[in-house]
């Protein structure tokens, strides 16, 4: 399975690339969405900041929008999922408005933020990501912000933290990730695994 | 809030190697980081904590292969610390697949670094180690957030290059700072407690979580499983770091987990 990573320039992508090395693809970095094409999928990583970021893909973000309409798997994390809503309280840019929803600010006054640690998801409904995935198991997280969809119908599985935070939003092959799936342990591993069998059955499609 | 407590075991490395001891009188070799990462991790550590006490260059180097072994084989969050004293340094650890960085001294000395750190890598990325040290007073020293208990008052002063040396700076007010300027998560030790495997600094840790609103990890003095228990019960803190009671085998991560479990701490299982 052939994974691109996009790469904000914004710090590690190496531990997402392990991750996803450990269970099977074979992976690029990749700093534009030219060659698109030639993977069978796309991973938004989830480090830096919302601005930056948004940047950073803006130039490749037609392209992008038009793999995931072609039904090229795509996973955001964190960061990577906030970006696709049209806009987040992190940044002035706007977002790549690919989800309808915004991204806002954890209640600072109920919770300590960042939202840093082991949290439970609780599955709302049916999920390729999520397959073999039990309702409770336990996720890492690390964020101050959350989206806020403006269907919920997006929305897969949440977790509880101050408020209603959505874990994981799927919408055909495009799924979101609040939490980081490449440091959840064998929980993790399942939905990284579970991703590419995504991108392995869109291949085969093609 | 459903957040489990976590338990993260620390691996003190130099040149390459865990070392046992405390901190850095006796120092034995107790083996290779990766294996020892490895498991732990199995175990069910929800995070580790790399310190590096190399004291050359070269083992710097060495440190950066270290960080990127284990973050190749290990699927839980790490933190490296330990000699971090500019941006570059920083930089190196995480660009080798750390996910975060602690400073200690150089938050003291330029404490502008948390600042470009935040802005360059993320609130998340960031913690700010601060050892702490009871300073017992006549009076009330000005200034200072003061305690009192049978010896009498004392407030917290930050020690810096390894406990070694006073700063004169309260230890609340500067976690109170050190999150302003853009720390993530407060990695709390005792010196008075460190390696006396009496309990954590109960006092101190419910004080400086109570001044701030990001997690704090404490850390100095577990020796048993109930330390740990205390700790979460006591103070509104988010994880318990240890080192001892882990590498002499005295305990196992799930061992500790299993207990803390049945004394109903909130616990990933």
């Amino acid at each position: 399975m052939k994974i691109a990573i996009f790469d904000y320039r914004a710090g590690n992508l190496f531990s997402l690339k392990a991750a996803l090395e450990r269970n099977g693809a074979e992976v690029t970095i990749i700093r534009d969405m030219e060659d698109l094409d030639r993977f069978d999928g796309l991973v938004l990583p989830g480090v830096g900041n919302f601005d930056p970021a948004i940047e950073s893909v803006a130039k490749g973000a037609g392209r992008l929008e038009k793999a995931i309409d072609s039904g090229m798997p795509v996973m955001g994390i964190c960061l990577g999922m906030e970006m696709l809503f049209n806009r987040s309280e992190e940044g002035k840019l706007e977002g790549l408005k690919i989800l309808d929803g915004e991204v806002v600010m954890l209640p600072k006054r109920k919770v300590k933020v960042p939202h840093m640690g082991w949290n439970n998801l609780k599955i709302k409904g049916k999920s390729r990501f999520l397959k073999g995935v039990k309702d409770g198991s336990w996720v890492y997280f690390v964020h101050s912000y959350r989206a806020a969809p403006a269907s919920k119908k997006l929305v897969v599985a949440t977790s509880d933290y101050g408020t209603t935070v959505p874990a994981v939003v799927e919408k055909g092959n495009l799924v979101g990730v609040q939490f980081h799936p490449e440091k959840s342990g064998d929980v993790g591993a399942r939905m990284i695994k579970n991703f590419l069998a995504m991108c392995e059955e869109a291949k085969e499609e093609k | 809030m459903t957040l489990a407590k976590r338990i993260i075991p620390c691996l003190d490395v130099d040149n390459g190697r865990v070392v046992k001891g405390v901190h850095f009188a006796d120092v034995k070799d107790a083996g290779d980081p990766v294996e020892l990462a490895k498991k732990y991790s199995e175990q069910g550590a929800d995070e580790l904590v790399f310190l590096d006490i190399t004291a050359s260059q070269q083992g710097r180097d060495t440190m950066k292969n270290v960080v990127r072994k284990v973050a190749s084989v290990i699927d839980i969050p790490f933190t490296v610390g330990g000699g971090i004293k500019k941006l570059e340094d920083a930089r190196d650890i995480l660009l080798s697949g750390a996910d975060k960085v602690s400073i200690n001294t150089a938050a003291v000395k330029t404490p502008e670094l948390i600042t470009r750190l935040m802005e360059i890598f993320g609130r998340q990325c960031v913690v700010v180690a601060i050892d702490a040290k009871r300073i017992y007073t006549k009076g009330a020293a000005k200034g200072k957030t003061m305690f009192r208990d049978k010896k009498g008052r004392y407030w917290f002063e930050v020690m810096i290059y390894g406990g070694k040396e006073g700063t004169g700076l309260d230890a609340v007010k500067w976690a109170e700072k050190a999150e302003s300027l853009g720390a993530g998560e407060i990695l709390l030790t005792s010196i008075d407690a460190d390696g006396t495997e009496n309990g954590y600094d109960v006092e101190l840790t419910g004080a400086i979580c109570k001044a701030v609103n990001i997690p704090v990890i404490a850390s100095g003095g577990c020796g048993k499983a109930s330390h740990m228990r205390d700790v979460f019960e006591k103070a509104d803190v988010d994880a318990a770091l240890a080192a001892s009671i882990f590498h002499y085998e005295k305990s196992t991560v799930d061992k500790v987990k299993r207990y803390l479990k049945r004394s109903g701490i909130k616990i990933r299982a």
